[in-house]
């Protein structure tokens, strides 16, 4: 559990957040700039606020009100820094194990061995940090922030300076961790794909304010904010169950109450739910089902809800099955199509816009 | 003209003597020093800063007259440790050492808050919600990391110390086999008639000092950058 209500003025910037959080990994969303960072600094005990009071699981680790403000190196945070941050001079094993001396009450469940084999990293313990790829250097720093057994772990942009590949290759790791280790994750992050693979719980922050927080389909799907740059980072969960992988094309066919979807890359085991996370400037909207078209999933449902804004209209559907998708186009298709609450449409959404990281295994809850 | 004087070793052996004690008397408060400048943020650092950097600009004829108004028989802190602890250092080999500490100081405070501010403090951070100290982030993070400016600051003030002449001879003067430094014996040739070999030859020594301490540092500079990096 974290629950924090932190204020910090300064001349360009005033940060004013408060959330609580009880998920195994709460997804902290926004854009650069908005105070996501500092608040993670804030957190760790690098930073302090005007104001504000910090509770990590039992401990009140910070409470202007009360005089309590407990140094950074005894609050008990893991913080995962964007860049690694690995010690330079040390080995792996060093590094892994730096922190491990310093913990009070050792988690028993977080032994070298087992992390070293969650993250896969036992057979770089030798060697020195510059010799590491920039995957295995993140898995490196997310080990040794474990290895300190923290109350939390503070994950700020961990897959921001990788490339999509290595991200793919971190994210199951992240999966693993959520799954093997009883740690609750803070993971900041402005990509909603990521967020809305990983977390439970989603708090959205805005130029130093939460905007939102709640389940991640409640959130994501959201306006991020009145810039209409947002719309960009709108997005729709769905949970679909895999059918077949067709290896001659490499796809795979997940059904749905409302359609069949096809995404491109293998998941399994057949008959598995999954996660998938759809943006809403992906999905097209038609009234009739149409033909002689390169979109390969088509989805049913009908309209719940219109909001227009600019030239902008944000349409929310229900599905069949009930799953809500938010569709982003425009306010002239809205008038050419006609199109109105309680319209039935259909729903398109091009494969290859999907992104594989939105996909996931169905969250154990 | 090779053959060294006994008069010319005794000067030799005191300008090494002072050099190191001066270099090894300074590492430690240049060090803590250097962190505060680097690291630190408390009303009255740009005048540490100031004062630290002071016997670097002003000439050093003044500083060794104000070492002698502060620590001579009778100045506030020279009489005060003669009574207390019975240290002399006016015009003694110990008042040089204090001269070219003095004088070292700065070059080497530099260096090594280089050093410090060009590691990224994220690591030091990392240490820290890691469970470390601020002391301990200190001695397992910052001070290996700024190895390479600290021997660097401690060259140039080894360095500095041999070649030390104004605030030294001031502080402490010219006295054959107490305090006078190879620079000083350097002058004191120069000012006799039929001095000019002797100059030279001291001259040529001196060189050849500062020219080992440089390979030195470097040698030991490659060597730390070889642990640090982790091969065997």
């Amino acid at each position: 559990m974290i629950r924090v209500s932190c204020r910090l003025e300064r001349p360009q910037f005033t940060l004013d957040a408060t959330f609580e959080s009880n998920a195994r990994i709460t997804g902290l969303i926004g854009a650069s700039g908005s105070g996501k960072s500092t608040l993670i600094q804030m957190i760790a005990g690098l930073l302090r606020p005007t104001s504000g009071r910090i509770q990590i699981g039992p401990d009140v680790v910070l409470d202007t009100a009360a005089r309590i403000n407990r140094p950074s190196h005894r609050r008990g945070t893991g913080l995962v820094f964007q860049d690694a941050q690995l010690f330079p001079h040390l080995t792996v094993r060093q590094n892994l194990t730096y922190g491990a001396r310093f913990a009070r009450v050792p988690n028993a469940a977080i032994t070298f061995d087992a992390v070293t084999t969650v993250l896969g990293i036992g057979h770089l313990a030798d060697r020195a940090p510059s010799t590491l790829s920039g995957g295995e250097r993140q898995r490196v720093a997310i080990g040794r922030a474990l290895l300190a057994s923290p109350k939390i772990l503070l994950m700020d942009e961990p897959l921001a300076s990788l490339d999509l590949n290595r991200k793919l290759e971190i994210l199951p790791f992240i999966e693993r961790l959520r799954d093997e280790f009883a740690i609750p994750i803070l993971y900041v992050s402005h990509s909603a794909e990521e967020i809305a693979r990983l977390a439970t719980t989603v708090v959205r922050i805005d130029q130093g304010r939460v905007t939102a927080i709640g389940p991640p389909d409640d959130v994501l799907s959201t306006l991020p904010s009145s810039d209409p740059a947002g719309r960009f980072d709108a997005l729709s969960t769905l949970t679909a169950t895999v059918s077949h992988y067709d290896a001659a094309f490499g796809v795979t066919t997940l059904t749905h109450p409302s359609g069949t979807l096809i995404v491109t890359g293998r998941f399994e085991p057949v008959g598995a739910p999954v996660r998938v996370s759809i943006r809403a400037t992906n999905v097209s909207l038609a009234t009739a089902r149409p033909a002689g078209i390169s979109i390969r999933t088509t989805l049913t449902g009908q309209i719940k809800s219109i909001d227009e804004s600019g030239p902008f209209a944000r349409v929310t559907l229900a599905l069949k099955g009930g799953d809500p998708l938010v569709a982003y186009v425009t306010r002239l298709a809205i008038n050419d199509l006609g199109l109105a609450r309680g319209t039935p449409v259909h729903a398109l959404i091009k494969s290859v816009a999907i992104d594989e990281r939105g996909v996931s295994p169905h969250l154990k809850t | 003209m090779w053959t060294i004087t006994p008069e010319e070793w005794v000067a030799i052996n005191l300008s090494l003597r002072v050099a190191a004690i001066a270099t090894l008397c300074t590492l430690p408060l240049a060090i803590a020093t250097a962190h505060l400048l680097a690291r630190g943020r408390f009303p009255g650092r740009t005048l540490l800063d100031g004062l630290v950097h002071l016997p670097l600009v002003v000439p050093p004829v003044v500083t060794g007259y104000v070492l002698l108004i502060l620590f001579g028989r009778r100045g506030p802190i020279g009489a005060f440790l003669e009574q207390t602890f019975g240290i002399v250092l006016a015009f003694r080999w110990t008042g040089a050492a204090l001269a070219c500490a003095v004088m070292g100081f700065p070059l080497m405070v530099r260096a090594i808050r280089l050093a410090i501010e060009s590691i990224d403090a994220r690591l030091e951070h990392a240490a820290s919600t890691l469970g470390a100290s601020p002391l301990w982030v200190f001695a397992t993070i910052t001070l290996p990391l700024a190895i390479p400016g600290i021997v660097a600051g401690a060259v140039l003030c080894f360095a500095k110390a041999l070649g030390e002449f104004g605030a030294t001879i001031t502080f402490v003067s010219n006295i054959p086999g107490e305090t006078q430094t190879i620079p000083a014996a350097i002058y004191a040739y120069t000012q006799t008639p039929g001095g000019d070999l002797g100059a030279f030859r001291l001259s040529l020594i001196s060189i050849a000092i500062s020219l080992a301490a440089l390979v030195a540092s470097e040698a030991l500079l490659h060597w730390s950058r070889r642990t640090k990096d982790g091969a065997p």
